[in-house]
């Protein structure tokens, strides 16, 4: 039985239909609405590739049964930038060198602007590591993503001093 | 040596080479839009799901096909009874570097997680019930597992092709003046590439044209080996592998999977889409096996190595051979008068190990290091002393001179930001709080092997350009490196340069591997540049009304977009004007990258590495808290990048010396712990104060352009840097990595 599924998904509020109820939040954006940002790298929330904000808090979509965020706001990785303005976090991966591959850097980024938004961390590097520490990067970028934090954060003050 | 580049003057290396750039994908990677194999939606595509082997040897009896094909939205189950044929049997070895893999030949099984049945259907969510629904059920045998549940041989070869033993000087007159001998047993662990992108395939005919997304670390090979198996023309395949989630090694191999999701597209007449499951990556797609190395060093009285003899026995398939060949690490990294090294190998029911960033350097580098370091302490030796007294000024090998090394800048850079000199020669003379403190060193060493590569040039009317190669890039950021040395090959500005690469209509730029590719594609695209330039010259020099004309052939050189007179400054003329002259549209040349000949020098990247370890006395547990690296590696093409690559590198030393081990219950011979939550490997608070430093170095005999590799070599080192600053916080030597807490207790 197709049920409907009500999300905003960066901003926009959309009916998504879905025809089998054991479809993850991961598996929609990816198959059935193609926002193919957001990665499955293990399917059972031990990576954090699929990492996805619900009303701003960071999840694993890969573990989150899409049925169950009915009515959710959702931003993914595709809804951080403002046209070619990229969003500060994103900016600063780049800076950094904060990804190699880049398989794992969507869930890092949407891990990261999560952090920063919940302000547990700050500038100190050990508890930025700890707080990304459920992104894992096989390509060791971990001293760039650790930076990145870091320069985001700093940049994020300013823009909220100014 | 031949020089590859036979084309000097006119172009000028280092306008572009040598910048520290950001990388060119980037803003892919950070948006999302960067497009991996599975990201591909292509219309009406069916999702394919591999049915694995629950045991590790015997043979499948039953699946229930009714029950899988009866649920909603499975389309077709494939078994070895229905599969659609191969041209040449997956057990065949097409080629060199082909691997014998599973795609439904038969109903035997011959390790835990190899594919049985391969389950199409209209949703993943329907293929994946479908593959449960199999029910699979065996006649099975006991397994054998790991290097002592197996049964040992002799193998022909190790590695790819090359032989398993070398012997240089006289063994027994060298160990005959030794003042001290000294054995090292050491064992390592099976680790898994487990790069974050789980290997995936998008296939779809069009006619009898195959177009193949798929993520591939040599996609000229992987179109030649694809049309083996099926059968058909190469040209009839189209690969398209823009970008790798990491490769690591194990996306060079076919495995498969990717001929059965083919094969099934192909029977369905609709695209098919099939990605592993992350358990799935442990069996069909390689990994680094088990070891256990024995090293015996003989030391002089002045404290010299006099004979070193590593003999390693590393775990392998029971159907094919991909020996570690970790003895041969010892071949050329410190002086000694006489070596021997040797392998055994042990099948057990495993898939077939495969090359795994710095296959048999690492591991080899581990136990040389420990073993460097034992005899530097029984000899009363500071650690980096004892490695300068044993510094190779030639190749113990071969006897050849070095290339290049800078090795003994890299001690001495790396020791100074370390602070070593500060270092207590007893082990547990440190404490920080109540924890043990560490510091160990290790000598990082790897080959520069080249390839075979090719790439066009196109010089535009416009005086911009595009450049073209089937380059990889999983990571290491062959988008941004290989465009910077190929805008200096044309000299023009990089803002200037269209990059396509990716595919495998494009010329074939050979493998991302071995720390090669750099190198090998770098040379290809310079001298398709190079070439470009050459055609252009000629048109200026010859043409009476160019400011360059009447300069012999050698005497302009190409930068930003002009050539210049090298007897004269002052006389230029821009690409756009030399080619309108003379009507052209484009202007197009051809380079090839490869090393020409037999070497004549023993060619290696080196760098020197420092750990410091943090050691919980009552729990065992120990904490990497500084990592220091520096590292020496010809012409640095991007320092941005080559950084994030070293430390990528010394990271996974973190992981081969603390964390990355596979267990199999040998009872089932089935992995207890495939997957991310029981493999572990280093995650960002695993990671430390880290750095690693480049130190300059001009290589003239490695390749034209002097580049080496940095891809492999900080993995190196590394881990014996951890276990020799175990040790010292501890004086307990590591026997086996990774280290477990309760040997330390």
């Amino acid at each position: 039985m197709t049920q409907i599924l009500k999300l905003t998904i960066n901003g926009t509020s959309q009916d998504i239909p879905i025809d089998d109820p054991r479809a993850t939040l991961l598996d929609v954006l990816r198959e059935r609405i193609g926002l193919t940002g957001t990665k499955k790298g293990c399917d059972r929330g031990q990576c954090g590739a699929c990492t996805v904000l619900i009303d701003g808090r960071r999840i694993n979509s890969c573990l989150a049964l899409a049925l169950s965020y009915d009515g959710a706001e959702i931003t993914t990785v595709e809804g951080l930038a403002q046209g070619d303005l990229l969003h500060p976090v994103q900016a600063a991966f780049i800076e950094a060198d904060g990804f190699q591959c880049g398989y794992c850097t969507p869930g890092q980024i949407m891990s990261a602007v999560a952090l920063i938004a919940e302000g547990e961390a700050g500038l100190d590097p050990e508890r930025v590591r700890e707080g990304m520490s459920g992104n894992l990067c096989r390509c060791a970028a971990y001293a760039g993503i650790t930076e990145a934090v870091l320069k985001a954060t700093r940049a994020m003050n300013r823009e909220d001093a100014a | 040596m031949a020089d590859v580049m036979n084309i000097q003057g006119h172009v000028r290396l280092g306008s572009n080479a040598g910048q520290s750039m950001t990388r060119r994908d980037g803003v892919l990677k950070v948006t999302g839009r960067a497009t991996y194999a599975a990201d591909n939606r292509p219309e009406g595509v069916l999702h394919a799901v591999t049915a694995t082997a629950g045991i590790a040897r015997g043979r499948v009896t039953h699946l229930d096909v009714a029950a899988a094909e009866a649920h909603p939205g499975v389309v077709k189950v494939y078994t070895p009874a229905n599969r659609p044929d191969l041209a040449v049997s997956p057990d065949e070895k097409i080629h060199g570097f082909a691997w014998r893999t599973e795609a439904l030949q038969d109903d035997t099984v011959r390790y835990a997680g190899q594919p049985i049945a391969l389950v199409v259907a209209e949703t993943l969510e329907a293929a994946t019930e479908g593959a449960r629904l199999l029910a699979p059920r065996y006649d099975a045998d006991t397994p054998r597992i790991g290097l002592d549940g197996g049964v040992p041989f002799q193998p022909e070869t190790v590695s790819i092709g090359a032989s398993p033993t070398l012997e240089a000087g006289d063994m027994d007159a060298a160990r005959a003046g030794a003042a001290r001998h000294l054995e090292t047993v050491i064992e390592t662990a099976a680790q898994y590439h487990n790069a974050l992108e789980p290997h995936a395939i998008t296939a779809r005919w069009t006619g009898d044209r195959l177009e193949i997304d798929t993520p591939n670390q040599a996609i000229g090979l992987a179109k030649q080996s694809f049309a083996a198996y099926l059968g058909i023309d190469p040209a009839q395949i189209l690969i398209r592998s823009p970008f790798l989630g990491g490769g690591f090694g194990s996306k060079a191999i076919l495995f498969g999977g990717q001929l059965l999701a083919i094969l099934a597209a192909k029977d369905l007449d609709r695209p098919v889409k099939l990605a592993l499951r992350r358990e799935q990556m442990y069996g069909p797609v390689g990994h680094r096996p088990a070891t256990r190395q024995t090293l015996k060093l003989d030391i002089d009285p002045q404290g010299h190595i006099s004979a070193l003899d590593h003999h390693t026995i590393a775990v392998t398939s029971s159907f094919d051979d991909f020996i570690e060949s970790a003895s041969n690490a010892s071949h050329s990294v410190y002086a000694t008068k006489a070596m021997r090294t040797t392998h055994g190998a042990v099948r057990a029911d495993t898939g077939t190990p495969g090359p795994m960033r710095a296959p048999g350097e690492a591991p080899g580098s581990a136990a040389l290091e420990v073993a460097i370091d034992d005899a530097a302490y029984a000899m009363g030796f500071d650690p980096l002393e004892f490695r300068l007294r044993n510094y190779a000024e030639t190749d113990p090998a071969t006897g050849m001179q070095f290339s290049s090394k800078a090795l003994r800048e890299c001690y001495a850079q790396a020791a100074e930001a370390f602070a070593w000199k500060d270092r207590p020669l007893e082990p547990g003379s440190m404490k920080q709080g109540r924890l043990l403190k560490g510091w160990g060193m290790g000598t990082a060493q790897f080959p520069c092997p080249m390839f075979q590569a090719a790439a066009h040039a196109t010089l535009r009317a416009d005086g911009s350009a595009v450049v073209e190669t089937s380059a990889a890039d999983m990571g290491q950021g062959a988008w941004t490196s290989l465009a910077q040395i190929a805008a200096d090959g044309l000299g023009i500005d990089i803002d200037r340069l269209e990059f396509r690469s990716g595919q495998s209509s494009l010329p074939d730029a050979g493998v991302a591997g071995g720390s090669g590719h750099t190198a090998t594609a770098g040379t290809a695209l310079f001298n398709a540049g190079a070439d470009t330039i050459r055609q252009l010259a000629e048109l200026a020099l010859n043409d009476p009304a160019s400011p360059l004309f009447g300069a012999d052939n050698a005497g302009v050189t190409a930068r930003g977009g002009r050539l210049y007179r090298n007897d004269d400054d002052t006389r230029s003329e821009a690409y756009e004007d030399i080619l309108a002259r003379a009507g052209l549209d484009l202007l197009r040349g051809d380079g090839k990258g490869a090393r020409e000949g037999e070497p004549e020098r023993a060619m290696f990247s080196h760098g020197g590495v420092f750990a410091e370890v943090l050691v919980d006395p009552d729990l065992g547990q120990v904490r990497v808290s500084r990592l220091i690296g520096a590292f020496a590696a010809g012409r640095i093409v991007n320092p941005h990048l080559a950084r994030s690559q070293l430390l990528g590198g010394m990271i996974w030393g973190i992981g081969f010396a603390l964390q990355e081990e596979a267990i199999h219950d040998v009872r089932t011979g089935r992995f207890t712990n495939a997957d991310l939550a029981g493999y572990h490997i280093p995650v960002n608070a695993d990671v430390p104060m880290i750095e690693a430093l480049t130190v300059h170095e001009d290589d003239p005999f490695v390749n034209s352009l002097g580049i080496k590799g940095v891809g492999e070599l900080g993995v190196t080192g590394t881990v014996g840097a951890i276990g020799n600053a175990v040790w010292h916080a501890t004086g307990i030597r590591p026997k086996r990595f990774p280290i477990h807490p309760e040997s330390l207790i």
